[in-house]
Order: structure tokens, then sequence, then C-alpha cells
């Protein structure tokens, strides 16, 4: 196994894992009411908790290589720039309304189950380790917003209406999960079958969305791809601003 | 004290450690929560070996402290604490005198085992009036580790530690 190939691949976890966190943490003081205000800023949590698992193991990687030990987990998150941080599109997205929210947490958390659910019996014992962990949290994200986009999709008009245009603004990024980029394949060489993943996920997802009277969008839908390799969005942007100005302003700054 | 670490053994640490709580369920041990997982001898070094119950949980650093802090009061002058994921925590791992001090501090414990798809939808008896006529009001508490219910007989809202 190529030793690149794996730290890459898990700067993805842990890029993605850290993003979708940072985005969520927006919600935190905001939610629509109190109970779930608190449950988006347990996801949140959770996410980056994992993210930090992600980290602190390809530093421990990238220092064993070196021989060095300048790599930590913060200088991963806080060091980089948009185009080395390999996270998934759909994850840097804006929040929009609640019901958008809802709906990338929704399409998210479905597939990192099933993901999850692979790499618990992954050959490396320490990715393995994690996705044992990070599964067990992410079971409550996927019941929690299968529920919500259940409530919202057979809602009212207002919240079906939202929720349908949601669909139609996050369905092309959903591709992209599901499209190994050259490392990730490298990585996972016969771990698991992309394919497979990807018709679990499709299964899981379009059963709930039928529930909510929601329809799916046509399978030849344009799909975005990039993040993976660093070509981000303008909004990845936006993000690293805002989370790593301190660090940047102040380097080695602590509270 | 003066204690030589001749005379310290496992089971003196294990004594001591009973008094290192969840910080933020200050009732409970980190050996009722299934949090402290090994102690062993390695030369004159302590192995503690603890496992965090949730990815992001805060209070693992707290506990981590609290850990060194008991060890130095304790005069224990070599120990270790590692942290350790795999296999993960599950509330499998409470204790049942870990779970009647929880009800006691009115927070209801964990309702079976983990293994059932449906992890939330339970009805935890109320840990105020027993009652079993209990609903979900989020799967998200005031900590990763609890979800939200409400009492439907004596109307009071009420904690419980989620099977995970
Ligand atoms: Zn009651």
């Amino acid at each position: 196994m190529n030793e690149s190939n794996t730290i890459d691949y898990l700067m993805l976890l842990a890029d993605s894992s850290l993003i979708m966190g940072q985005r969520l943490s927006e919600w935190t003081g905001h939610g629509p009411m109190l109970e779930q205000d608190i449950a988006i800023t347990n996801i949140s949590l959770d996410t980056i908790g994992q993210a930090r698992y992600f980290y602190q193991l390809a530093a421990a990687r990238l220092n064993e290589k070196s021989g060095n030990a300048d790599v930590t987990e913060d200088t991963l998150a806080y060091l980089r720039d948009a185009h080395q941080y390999k996270n998934l599109l759909l994850v840097e997205l804006p929040n929009g309304d609640w019901g958008q929210t809802i709906l990338k947490i929704f399409f998210y958390a479905h597939r990192q189950k099933l993901m999850y659910e692979k790499l618990s019996g992954s050959a490396d014992a320490e990715i393995a380790g994690i996705a044992s962990k990070a599964l067990k949290e992410v079971e409550y994200h996927v019941s929690w917003s299968s529920d919500w986009v259940k409530r919202l999709g057979d809602g009212t008009q207002e919240s079906h209406d939202r929720m349908t245009k949601a669909l139609e603004y996050l369905w092309p990024y959903t591709g992209e999960m599901f499209v190994p980029a050259t490392y990730e394949k490298n990585f996972l060489e016969n771990e698991f079958s992309f394919d497979v993943l990807k018709q679990g996920w499709l299964d899981k997802v379009s059963g709930i969305l039928t529930e909510a009277t929601l329809s799916l969008p046509p399978a030849d839908t344009y799909m975005h791809t990039g993040g993976k390799t660093g070509v981000h969005t303008e909004y990845l942007g936006y993000i690293l601003a805002e989370m790593q100005f301190l660090q940047r302003a102040y380097p080695g700054c602590e509270w | 004290m003066e204690t030589h670490i001749r005379d310290i053994t496992v089971e003196d640490i294990r004594k001591w450690l009973k008094e290192v709580v969840d910080p933020e369920i200050p009732v409970i041990s980190i050996e009722d929560l299934g949090v402290l997982r090994d102690i062993r001898k390695e030369g004159e070094t302590f192995i503690i070996t603890i496992t965090p119950t949730y990815s992001g949980c805060p209070a693992m650093d707290m506990i981590t402290l609290n850990i060194h802090k008991k060890m130095r009061e304790c005069g224990v002058p070599h120990f270790k604490v590692e942290t350790q994921i795999a296999p993960p925590w599950t509330t499998d791992w409470m204790s049942e005198e870990g779970k009647r001090k929880l009800k006691e501090f009115g927070i209801a414990p964990p309702m079976g085992n983990r293994g059932s798809e449906d992890l939330i939808n339970r009805h935890p008896p109320c840990p105020f009036c027993n009652s079993t006529n209990t609903v979900l009001v989020s799967a998200f508490g005031s900590t990763a580790c609890k979800a939200l219910f409400k009492c439907k007989d004596c109307a009071e809202p009420f904690d419980y530690f989620k099977c995970h």
C-alpha cells in the first residue's frame, strides 16, 4: 500500500468532516427552536470530533514518514489553503434555510453511515477504529435528519416547496460522494465497490424522499466534482478565512 | 502521606480513580461510565487507559486532567494516561451501579442494549415518577450522550442517557 494514498485519503475524510462541522456550527444560537439548535450543534461537535481523529492520524503518519514532529492536527486544519483541502463540495455549500441544511445532513449522513460500515472492516486498523466509533454517532444523524426530511417534505405547502428547491440545489453535489479520486481508489483498492455504495445510498435516500412526497431528480442530472482534488466552489475560501484567521494572524495562539 | 511506589498496586489506583467522575454528570465515576478501560503496571509506571464516549466530547480533556490531579494527590510518582478509541465505547459498558446513580440524579439510564435498529424510539421510564408514558422531544440533549424526553404523566421534561 502506498502511504501517500493513505494520507491523501485521510485528508479527504478529515477535511470533509471538519468543513461539515464548521458549516453546521453556524446554526449555533440560530436554530428554529432550542431543542433543534442543540441537536444541530451536537451533530457539528460529532463531526469536528471525527475530523480531529483523522487529522491526528494523518499528522502521526506524516511525521513518521518525514522523521520530524512538525505536523499536528492544528497545522493541518489551520495552515492549509483552499486548493489543499480535499473535502466534498457538498459540505462547503452555504447552509441556506433549515430545510436545505437538513437535506445536506441527510444526504451526507446516509453516505457516511454506509462508508463507515465498510471502513470499520478496513485492513488499516487505525482507520477501522475511527470508523467504527464514528459510525455509532452517524447513526443518530441519519435518524434525526431522516425524520426531519419526512416532516418538512410532507409538511405544509411552504415546507414542501422549500424542500423541493433545496433538493434541486443540492442534488447535483451528491454525485461526487460516489466518484472516487485516484488516491481514494488506490487506498481502497478492493475494500469496497463505489457502485454498490451508491446503490445502497440511493435505495435508502429515495425511499425516504418518496415517503416525504418529494420526487427524485432525473438520473442524468449533471454532477459537480472537484472537491476531492482541491478544486472548490468560491464558498470554501470564506469558510477558511473565518476559521483560520486567528492562527494566521497570531501563529501558535492558544486560549 | 508518604507512599512508596513498591507499595502501590493496581487495585489502589482503581480505588483512587473511583473518585474521578464525569464532569458533566458528577455522580458517576469514569469506571461506572465505562470510560476507564484498563489499569496496568509496566515497570515502575502505571498505565491508565481511557476511552472517549463521543468523538467530540469536551469532557475528555477534563477527565484526563482530573486523573492527573488525583494521581498526584495520591502520590503516584510514575503514571501515564492513554486514550484508546477501539473498540468504541458503548453504554453496554455502564455498570448497574452507574445506572442506578444516574436515575437518582434525575437522568434516565440507557434502556436495554444496543443492537436494535431503532435506537431512540423507546420509552424510558420517567426518573421522577417511573411512568413509561414518555415521549421523545429531541434525540440530542444538553450533552452529546443524552436525549431529551418528556413525561406525559407528571409533565416533567428529563434527560435520557442514549444507548450508544
Ligand atoms: Zn414522570
